[in-house]
């Protein structure tokens, strides 16, 4: 029980070692008062083969559906050798780098890491990784903070087109150190960030400008000119990107005449599985010479007592174990075991593999949105290129149509009408290249039945 | 044992202050306070004309082990950072009282009078009571 | 021995790929849509590796680390017990991976219900009375429970309280958190024996206090005798009081955080609950609350109307401190959790904290006995105790990095070296319950080894590690020529 192997002669070894009686005589220093009285919650023990029967019905009755929800998480295909190598227990089990010498699998596993997203989103150097995309953007905030000298407002602008949650995380985290968050409009006809909007900040200190691609509705915004607006002003451009895309899309690094700032995102495309929403990762990377103010851990390559390569933590003193209340963030960990899970998967598809995964999702959300156009009563909601997701608009209500098709297996995407009331009834939908043209006529029709049942009540 | 020129003034956190002929104030840390850090690997100056306040921190030494603040002994307005500290910042180790100065400053009147600058023998005295 | 395993990039040849992995090419027609102005132009360069490539080389990067499944690793202050497999295999079945972040509650009924009764069970072995399952690691939740309570002060129109206070031995993780809830720190000292000075308390607590964090047992491995006095100084200041949950192994199922007056709480799900440390993340950081905190805990949160659980939201929750993380904090994580949990049961959990604190008690003494120098000799240990080599450094110039990096060689991982701050050339040394007796044995024969070599041969010691992959690694140089990301051309 407990998975404590010890023997009762084992326990009476130790006590006589220790000299006590009881194992009770050990917590002769805390008051008597304080002691538990009743853990009436905590139900009787299962066995292994109780708890893996319970275990089972209850997945058995969350069933997999057809989905077609995207909106930050998406569905790939993920290799079989990713997590079959990711829960080995020398990964699964180990801690920290802390002691570089019996830790060189990690680091140089976070060194490759750390190279593959550099590489991927077209920045110079990359962290070890962050909780996931929203917290990864809240801290690239407060990095641009400490950045940007030049400006003092702590303020970033941060389009309407981003994530919600991302949003509202960003104003959880950063709020309580003075940054101040204001949202641009996006464009009703395009779902995009017009120039425009940016107009009213003309010749105002703004600290940096966020720029989601694709945006949250699926849209490509026109990172080029936003960019390049932020950087005539002195502020700094936080990217948060879809690392699928970036396969197809240019890279933030390339962004404008100087590139990005700051990229970050949300990790979970590359390898792993939705899991109702965690663990994920975030990645985040910048320029070489805003290193020191980014947040989270480095792994660099050096040398050893004898000449040789090997691979340590390194710029740790930013970190909060040494700088406690004057460290860059409070943050102690990366997600080790996602990123283990994105470097082999990232191997596994390369260059091509990646080209044609972000290509072929393309591809069926193209198919998907044709495919659904043609049932009564939808419309695109906006004009342009999209890369997997698009809104589509019903000429009825989302919620009652989203549950019909619930309970025919299918997910049919995220009613948006919480998240922007001013679409209407509107849904975000996402395919990616696990969507087979089967999959694609049956949401189709579906869809076709359940408006007309919806229609009918 | 630390080495503490005779003809500079000391702070208790470790700052030394040297006048120079023109009246300016060349900063650095101490050889104790380098001994302490260690290897240093990267120093981080203030820019020229910035404005500082007796005891605000104005610059960021780190090792390996440690990063900590240097706090200006004086108030006044920095004439020059170290630039070359950027790329050698080992020269702060080696030269604590020397090439590795961290900032010149221009004391606002009145400043250097007021600041609590001790003389080498005391700084001494302090390191001999804290067992440096 | 020396193992060099090339960095995956130097396997690599243009052409070459796993593609049995890939989707089928939907050709360049498919991308006519995307404007060529937003299009990336040249591919990425990632690597270009084979799949039985890409496996040997991941395992054998594998092969270079220590962990729990192998070795004995006796890190101070983490925790690291025996992570069952059974969580990792039914967290991880397939409906419970496919499962989306969004996707209805009608389709996660039975998700809803293990986070559901994972609330329920940290709320009986904390004594709080609600839980917050959404942060995602010790820190996390640490920011979430300062941010409540900042919330509590600034809902009763107490604005002046901005003051954290923190003991001088605290993890460094609780003044970087004030730090970023808006919040000065002050720092009061711990006297010999490891106690809070309380007078020191009661001269910091005042107008300003927004509160004070507190682990307990301490970062130095004993348990606070004077939390009831503490808790009473702090609450009648106005105070609240804020459990960090680094060490609550010691006391899971003995004492619980609720019953010694702490109004908030984070539990490392990855320490007490066992969830893998997977190199370094993720974790999970549930955070517990008393009755005045409950309106301002992080969503989401599952509730339970009559058989039916659903996340409870802002609408339910309107004075919330608000969302943490995109979705659901590491759900994946907290089903390992529910399932180390509901394998436990009742009684499970009281041997938990008692097996961890005979281990280190057992581990102690003897090595008390083997002639080593305990940080605080007239206390008990909690389930960890600190060691320090103060003698041996001064005596024999071996420090407790270099029996640290000696203990590699005996192939046990080291204990925590350095920390706490308070303690020269400590080690901090945390046994875990799921080690045995022939274990711990084999731990104490390996450091009175040790003992012996920095007697006769120091330079064995001090050179020390000889058997692992690399030496003693230059952190100087890693510093100053940064070397992060692979270059073609790039020689270390």
């Amino acid at each position: 029980m407990a998975f404590i192997p010890h023997t009762e002669a084992d326990v009476a070894q130790m006590l006589a070692a220790i000299g006590v009686k009881r194992i009770e005589d050990l917590f002769d220093e805390i008051p008597a008062q304080l002691r538990v009285k009743s853990l009436a919650g905590v139900p009787e023990e299962l066995n292994e083969m109780e708890i893996g029967r319970l275990m089972s019905e209850r997945a058995r009755s969350d069933g997999v559906a057809l989905s077609f929800l995207g909106a930050g998480a998406y569905e790939h295909h993920i290799p079989a050798a990713v997590w079959a190598i990711t829960t080995r227990g020398e990964f699964y089990s180990s801690y920290t780098p802390y002691q570089a010498e019996a830790s060189q699998g990690t680091l140089q596993l976070i060194y490759e890491f750390q190279t593959m997203i550099a590489r991927l989103t077209g920045m110079e150097v990359s962290n070890a990784s962050m909780y996931d995309g929203a917290s990864a953007m809240a801290e690239a905030a407060l990095m641009a903070v400490r950045a940007n000298r030049k400006s003092k407002s702590a303020r970033i602008l941060v389009p309407t087109t981003v994530h919600p949650h991302y949003r509202r995380v960003a104003v959880v985290a950063a709020s309580n150190q003075g940054l101040k968050f204001e949202e641009l409009p996006y464009g009703a006809a395009e779902g995009s960030t017009p120039a425009a909007a940016l107009a009213k900040y003309e010749g105002e200190d703004v600290t940096a400008l966020v720029i989601q691609q694709p945006n949250f509705f699926g849209r490509l915004e026109d990172v080029d000119a936003l960019t390049d607006w932020a950087h005539a002003r002195g502020s700094l451009v936080i990217a948060v990107v879809n690392p699928t895309s970036l396969a197809v899309l240019k890279p933030p690094g390339e962004w404008g005449a100087r590139g990005a700032d700051i990229a970050v995102g949300e990790g979970q495309p590359l390898g792993v599985p939705l899991s109702s929403g965690g663990p994920y990762f975030g990645f985040m990377t910048t320029r070489m010479q805003h290193v020191r103010q980014m947040p989270g851990r480095l792994v660099g390559r050096t040398l050893d007592a004898a000449g040789h390569e090997g691979f340590t933590l390194t710029l740790q003193a930013r970190e909060q174990h040494i700088r406690r209340a004057r460290a860059t963030s409070n943050i102690c960990t990366n997600q080790g075991l996602l990123v283990t899970a994105a470097t082999i998967y990232l191997s596994l598809m390369g260059p091509q593999g990646m080209a044609r995964t972000a290509a072929s999702a393309h591809a069926r959300a193209r198919e998907l949105v044709a495919a659904l156009m043609r049932v009564p009563g939808v419309r695109l909601a906006f004009a342009g290129a999209y890369f997997h997701e698009a809104v589509l608009q019903l000429d009825r209500p989302v919620a009652p149509v989203l549950k019909a098709l619930a309970a025919r297996g299918i997910l049919g995407g995220l009613d948006l009408s919480a998240y922007y009331p001013e679409l209407g009834a509107a849904l975000l939908v996402c395919a990616t290249e696990t969507k087979s043209a089967a999959d694609i006529e049956r949401y189709r029709a579906t869809l076709q039945d359940a408006m007309q049942a919806v229609r009918a009540a | 044992m630390s080495n503490v020129p005779a003809d500079l003034k000391y702070t208790k956190s470790h700052e030394w202050v040297r006048t120079l002929k023109d009246g300016t104030l060349e900063i650095g840390i101490t050889d104790h306070a380098q001994h302490a850090l260690g290897d240093l690997v990267f120093v981080e100056v203030p820019e020229a004309g910035r404005t500082v306040k007796s005891g605000e921190p104005c610059a960021v030494v780190e090792s390996v082990k440690a990063a900590s603040d240097v706090y200006a002994p004086v108030a006044g307005s920095v004439t020059e950072g170290n630039a070359r500290l950027a790329a050698e910042p080992e020269t702060l180790n080696s030269e604590p009282y020397g090439s590795g100065w961290l900032m010149r400053l221009k004391p606002a009147p009145g400043a250097l009078a007021k600041a609590e600058l001790m003389p080498a023998a005391d700084y001494q005295k302090m390191l001999d009571a804290e067992g440096g | 021995m020396r193992v060099r395993e090339k960095v995956i990039y130097e396997y690599s040849h243009p052409g070459r790929g796993a593609s049995d992995q890939w989707p089928h090419d939907p050709g360049q027609a498919a991308l006519s849509d995307l404007p060529a102005t937003l299009r990336r132009t040249r591919a990425p360069e990632l690597p270009e590796v084979g799949e039985l490539e890409t496996v040997r080389h991941f395992t054998r990067l594998s092969q270079l680390n220590f962990s729990i499944d192998t070795h004995f690793y006796p890190l101070g202050s983490c925790t690291m017990k025996y992570n069952p497999r059974a969580c990792n295999q039914y967290a991880m079945l397939p409906e419970l991976l496919a499962r989306h972040p969004l996707a209805p509650e009608s389709h996660g009924q039975g998700f809803l219900a293990c986070m559901y009764e994972l609330q329920e069970m940290l709320k009986a072995v904390s004594g709080m009375e609600g839980v917050a399952l959404s942060p995602m690691a010790g820190a996390h939740g640490e920011f979430a429970g300062v941010a409540m309570i900042r919330a509590y002060h600034r809902a009763r129109g107490d604005l002046a309280r901005n003051e954290i206070i923190v003991p001088e031995a605290a993890h460094g993780t609780n003044p970087a958190t004030a730090t970023m809830c808006g919040c000065v720190v002050r720092e009061i000292p711990v006297d010999a024996q490891g106690d809070v000075v309380l007078q020191a308390l009661k001269a910091a607590v005042g107008p300003n206090t927004a509160g004070i964090m507190l682990t307990n047992p301490s970062t130095l491995g004993v348990f606070e005798r004077h939390i009831v006095e503490v808790a009473r100084i702090v609450h009648e200041a106005g105070g609240l009081l804020y459990y960090d949950g680094a060490n609550l192994n010691a006391i899971l199922g003995k004492v619980r955080p609720g019953d010694m007056g702490f109004d908030v709480i984070h539990m490392n799900l990855h320490k007490t609950f066992s969830t893998p440390h997977g190199g370094g993340g993720p974790g999970a950081g549930a955070v517990g609350v008393g009755a005045r905190l409950l309106p301002f805990m992080p969503i989401p949160i599952v509730g339970k109307d009559g058989e039916r659980y659903r996340w409870l939201a802002e609408s339910d929750l309107p004075q919330s401190i608000g969302r943490l993380s995109a979705f659901m904090g590491n759900a994946g994580v907290l089903l390992r959790a529910y399932i180390y949990m509901r394998l436990l049961g009742r009684e499970g959990m009281r041997r938990v904290g008692e097996y961890a604190t005979l281990n280190a008690n057992y581990l102690l003494k003897r090595l008390q006995a083997a002639g080593f120098d305990a940080a605080y000799p007239q206390r008990r240990a909690s389930h960890e105790f600190i060691v320090t080599l103060r003698r041996q450094a001064r005596e024999l110039n071996v420090t407790a990095m270099d029996f640290a990096k000696r203990l590699l060689d005996y192939g046990f991982h080291a204990p925590t070296t350095y920390f706490p701050l308070l303690v020269p050339e400590c080690l901090l040394i945390e046994p875990t319950e799921t080690e045995s007796k022939d274990v711990l044995d084999a731990f104490v024969t390996a450091m009175s080894q040790i003992q012996k070599e920095a007697e006769q041969e120091p330079g064995r010691v001090t050179s020390a590690p000889h058997t692992m992959p690399v030496r003693r690694l230059d952190d100087v140089r890693a510093a100053r020529q940064l070397d992060l990301t692979w270059k073609p051309t790039a020689q270390p």
